[in-house]
């Protein structure tokens, strides 16, 4: 989670191959909410979903989830492995454990654990954001933003 | 659509490998069909991949999931090829609709199943039917795991 205390609460469900999880990510970041973010890879759709949420999860172990989250939501056409190392090295990461725990089962479990968070929440698209309890699938619209804004 | 409490109408329909599947053989086991409007429209293909992920809970909990549209097999095939899926297939294709009418969801204005989940208890009665409000509304699968929980069986 990050974001300002007492703010407004967002759960965003999505996937870091998903442009529209791009760009949603981008308008949160822009308000003053309460950002939590759970994964919502969906690999017969996106096959790297997957590996690039354990690569976020992994950076998170090592304490930069959110800059791992950010750089990977900041190129989606460079999502292969090599481009991974980049980004890790950028991050000035342990890279051996990296590639260790961006494979390893705890990370993926954690990921898992948050789709089916989603799938029991009745998240069908993503992205998907909570507000309230209230499931908005899709691109956030206008009457959203402008609620988050004034919240 | 179909009543909950009701007897499920039979059916043996072809998969996408042309072997058919028949209702009387899943006696036994609870089974969820997903009636859907076509093959390779994009919002089938969200929510075939989402079930796609929940298939191996369904499977541990013993349910088996069948998807069904009026496409044919050679079409099935592709489809279940593009979205990298497992689940099977079933084509309700000649006569047809012919199965798809039977459980009360066919939209006879667009000539396709509506957006549709029926889940049949290992007896072959109808435990619960859900129909979506409209093509673009797809019903979440957490509704599943839900009447799942529900329809525990009566002892």
């Amino acid at each position: 989670m990050r974001g300002p205390a007492g703010a407004p609460l967002v759960i965003e469900y999505a996937d870091y191959e998903c442009p529209y999880c791009a760009r949603t990510d981008a308008m949160l970041e822009c308000l003053a909410v309460r950002h939590v973010f759970r994964h919502f890879p969906v690999p017969s759709k996106h096959p790297r979903a997957r590996a690039l949420a354990c690569a976020a999860e992994a950076a998170g172990l090592q304490g930069r989830f959110w800059d791992m989250h950010d750089a990977l939501f900041a190129d989606q056409g460079r999502i292969d492995d090599p481009h991974l190392w980049e980004r890790a090295r950028r991050l000035e990461l342990d890279l051996a454990r990296f590639e260790r725990d961006r494979r390893c089962e705890a990370v993926a479990e954690r990921v898992a654990r948050d789709f089916r968070s989603g799938v029991r929440a009745g998240v069908v698209t993503t992205p998907t954001v909570f507000v309230d309890g209230v499931a908005h699938p899709g691109i956030p619209g206008a009457e959203l933003v402008a609620r988050l804004a004034r919240a | 659509m179909i009543e909950p409490g009701t007897r499920a109408p039979d059916f043996a329909l072809p998969d996408q490998d042309g072997d058919e599947v028949s209702l009387a053989s899943l006696r036994g086991q609870t089974v969820v069909l997903v009636f859907y409007p076509l093959d390779f429209s994009p919002v089938c293909t969200d929510q075939l991949n989402v079930y796609q992920e929940i298939l191996p809970d369904l499977e541990g909990e013993g349910v088996g999931m069948y998807g069904i549209s009026v496409d044919s097999s050679f079409s099935h095939k592709a489809f279940q090829r593009e979205l990298g899926v497992s689940i099977p297939l079933l084509t309700d294709f000649h006569p047809k609709a012919e199965v798809t009418k039977r459980f009360g969801v066919y939209d006879e204005e667009r000539g396709v199943a509506q957006r549709a989940l029926v889940m049949i208890g290992p007896d072959g009665v109808v435990r619960w039917a859900y129909a979506s409000q409209g093509p673009l509304e797809i019903p979440g699968a957490n509704l599943i795991f839900d009447a799942l929980a529900q329809a525990a069986p009566v002892a």
